[in-house]
């Protein structure tokens, strides 16, 4: 007999830290169909930012997702460079550009750590965490906070990277280096995560089209899209970088684009350093006229998009955030379906969801609403699949 | 031709109000009643992509920018329409066209209380069950 | 000090509710657990059931969609049970007190053993509220 099965995960549970739902109908194994319920993490941001005036809105932005805590502020700033034709200094423009990548590469060694827990390899969660802290304590070194770094400002930047600390920016993102190669032979040369991950949580081209998906999670089916190179802004145009392009839009993909951008950031971040002129870092501006304003940014997951008009006054009449994960996380929708329920937890966390930026998984039986699984549930699942592949992989070794 | 001499050349006198804020920054005003046959001619026949919408409530009515990029040129061009209507807004929903709008389209209806006409999925998104009736948080009365 | 707090002194389990972060909180009890800090050699253990938590670590703003949720949170772990609110939005919601959607803070929902502030405090700060917690429980004979 078979009966549709719901499994739902979430919206707590260990290693997705944001509460959201994903309620999955399965067909014995297969999952044949998804309901996602957001809205754990709204807390009226867009309302909020319309009672505070244009310099506040910067810290009240970064606060919508800590992970991408730069991003926000940075597309908000050239919403509002956009609205009323500001122009930055030069040297802003190289921080800020440092700032953002810098993030990138914490973010996306954050996403290798969660991805790695969720497939069973802890000790990747562990090292990629672990090479995550000297970011962190660059962070820290150069605006006082490792998270949340207040640097984005209407005009400029909010603090200087001091001349003495450039040689240690440059040392730790040196020593980045050998630990990325790490990742890169660990991951992609390993055949029980290419078992693992290849031909999972396929999101097709035309799919990531119809759903308008953005960022890695594009750019792993094919998608050529990066703000950084289409719609420049910071320094982007005057590096010289490569956007990482895939086309099997699988898991696999998405974490090759991922650690490839990694290399991609050190270098920028590099260039920068090289090539950051002295000068002002801000324009001091006092007025905002009425218009409107539009900014974008490549974001860690894919394009952050902020809309700001105004009315002339110190506050904006209205503010229109669109972070990345609303877009990708929609598009599960089609990826997590045709899969097995134990790359559920993988398939979902594949778009490195941050459902505080987009706003925030069960088991159930289809008929009865009975709770079958919890998500904790299906990371074991998850888990537990790669044991298999171990030994069916080993036993094939050992057979030639 | 230019992407925007394409988008002139095909939507013609349709575009009531064309503004050019900056050289990646356009916007063209439409009659609400348009928006289905002029998201097909951005999104299937000149191959743009849907970023988001925006829905704001305006002295004039309530007002929705779709906001479509053109990668290529880096170029966003923002598609507005007017609903005068503020005691029964709607629009016709654009999702049938491609899924990607679902969510957009139920966030602007929670929080400014404009139906989607032929939406497949019109229920809340963001707010909780237990959020009134009638209450629209982005709603400036 | 009853034997039930004191035996929570020996090895807490702590179970990590999330109500409505921006996640840099979150992010920053994870890290407990990675090399740098490595709290699990202290005994402190994150654990994936409610059920079998000492201690509940509470991030974020309470919305209406979350609020009722911690409540249940709460009345299903084992007491005694502490909590401790972590970061300036449990504390005391900061810049969401306005919001439309955040009706009250942590502890109007869940009474709060330990404040842990910081946007997002340090993993340092918040091993030093947690010690500080275990201390109280002792200095409770």
């Amino acid at each position: 007999m078979s009966h549709k099965v719901v499994i739902p995960i979430g919206p707590y549970h260990p290693l997705q830290e944001e509460p959201e739902l994903f309620r999955l109908y399965v067909e014995g194994e297969k999952v044949v169909d998804i309901d996602i319920v957001i809205g754990y993490m709204h807390r009226g941001i867009e309302e909020l930012s319309e009672h505070k005036h244009f310099d506040q809105v910067a810290f009240l932005v970064e606060r919508i997702c800590g992970i991408c805590s730069t991003s926000h502020p940075f597309a908000y700033v050239n919403a509002m460079e956009d609205l009323a034709k500001i122009q930055v200094p030069e040297r802003a423009l190289y921080i800020r550009t440092i700032i953002a990548e810098m993030e990138r590469i914490h973010s996306h060694l954050l996403w290798l750590g969660l991805a790695g827990h969720f497939i069973g390899y802890n000790t990747v969660w562990m090292w990629a965490w672990k090479y995550r802290e000297p970011v962190l304590d660059m962070f820290e070194m150069i605006s006082g906070n490792r998270n949340h770094y207040a640097m984005m400002k209407v005009g400029g930047v909010r603090r200087d990277i001091k001349d003495q600390d450039i040689p240690v920016l440059k040392k730790a993102i040196d020593e980045l280096v050998p630990a990325v190669d790490m990742f890169r032979g660990a991951v992609m040369d390993d055949p029980v995560i290419k078992a693992r991950l290849k031909g999972i949580g396929i999101l097709t081209k035309q799919q990531a089209i119809d759903w308008c998906v953005v960022g890695p999670t594009a750019r792993a089916s094919g998608i050529n899209i990066d703000v950084r190179r289409d719609d420049p802004y910071g320094v982007y145009d005057r590096v010289t970088w490569n956007v990482i392009l895939e086309k099997d839009g699988d898991i696999f993909a998405k974490t090759k684009v991922r650690i490839l951008e990694l290399y991609e950031s050190v270098s920028i971040i590099r260039q920068c350093l090289d090539k950051m002129p002295k000068g002002e870092i801000d324009a001091n501006i006092k007025d905002i006229p009425p218009g409107e304003g539009i900014g974008r940014v490549e974001a860690p997951r894919g394009e952050c998009f902020h809309y700001v008009r105004s009315d002339g006054t110190n506050r904006p009449v209205r503010h229109k955030i669109r972070a990345p994960s609303f877009m990708n996380v929609a598009s599960n929708k089609v990826a997590a379906v045709g899969g097995t329920i134990s790359d559920a937890a993988i398939t979902l966390a594949a778009v490195d969801p941050c459902y505080c930026c987009t706003e925030r998984l069960i088991v159930l039986d289809k008929d009865s609403y009975r709770k079958l699984m919890n998500g904790w549930d299906l990371i074991k699942l998850s888990q537990a699949k790669t044991e298999e592949l171990k030994k069916s992989i080993s036993s094939r070794q050992s057979q030639i | 031709m230019s992407i925007l001499d394409e988008i002139k050349d095909r939507l013609k006198d349709k575009i009531l109000d064309w503004h050019e804020h900056a050289a990646r920054r356009i916007y063209i005003t439409i009659n609400p009643r348009d928006i289905q046959e002029v998201a097909s001619t951005l999104f299937k026949d000149l191959a743009l992509r849907f970023t988001i919408a925006t829905g704001q409530d305006t002295p004039g009515g309530l007002e929705i920018l779709y906001h479509f990029s053109f990668d290529k040129t880096g170029q966003i061009i923002s598609v507005r329409v007017l609903i005068e209507d503020k005691k029964k807004p709607q629009i016709h929903s654009i999702t049938p066209l491609f899924p990607a709008a679902e969510w957009i389209e139920r966030e602007i209806w929670e929080m400014l209380g404009i139906n989607f006409l032929g939406h497949p999925n019109l229920k809340r998104l963001l707010l909780a069950e237990e959020w009134p009736e009638g209450k629209y948080p982005l709603r400036k009365s | 000090m009853n034997l039930k707090l004191k035996a929570l002194t020996k090895s807490i389990w702590v179970f990590h509710a999330a109500t409505s972060p921006c996640n840099n909180c979150d992010i920053e009890v994870l890290d407990l657990l990675t090399p740098r800090h490595d709290v699990e050699r202290f005994g402190i253990v994150l654990v994936g059931s409610v059920r079998h938590a000492d201690a509940l670590l509470v991030t974020g703003v309470p919305n209406y969609k979350t609020k009722e949720r911690l409540k249940n949170l709460y009345s299903q772990v084992p007491k005694p049970c502490l909590v401790a609110a972590i970061g300036n939005c449990a504390c005391g919601r900061i810049m969401f007190k306005d919001s439309y959607n955040s009706p009250c803070p942590v502890d109007e929902v869940v009474p709060v053993d330990v404040y842990i502030p910081g946007c997002p405090p340090k993993p340092e700060a918040i091993i030093a509220g947690v010690v500080k917690l275990i201390q109280k429980l002792k200095g409770k004979k």
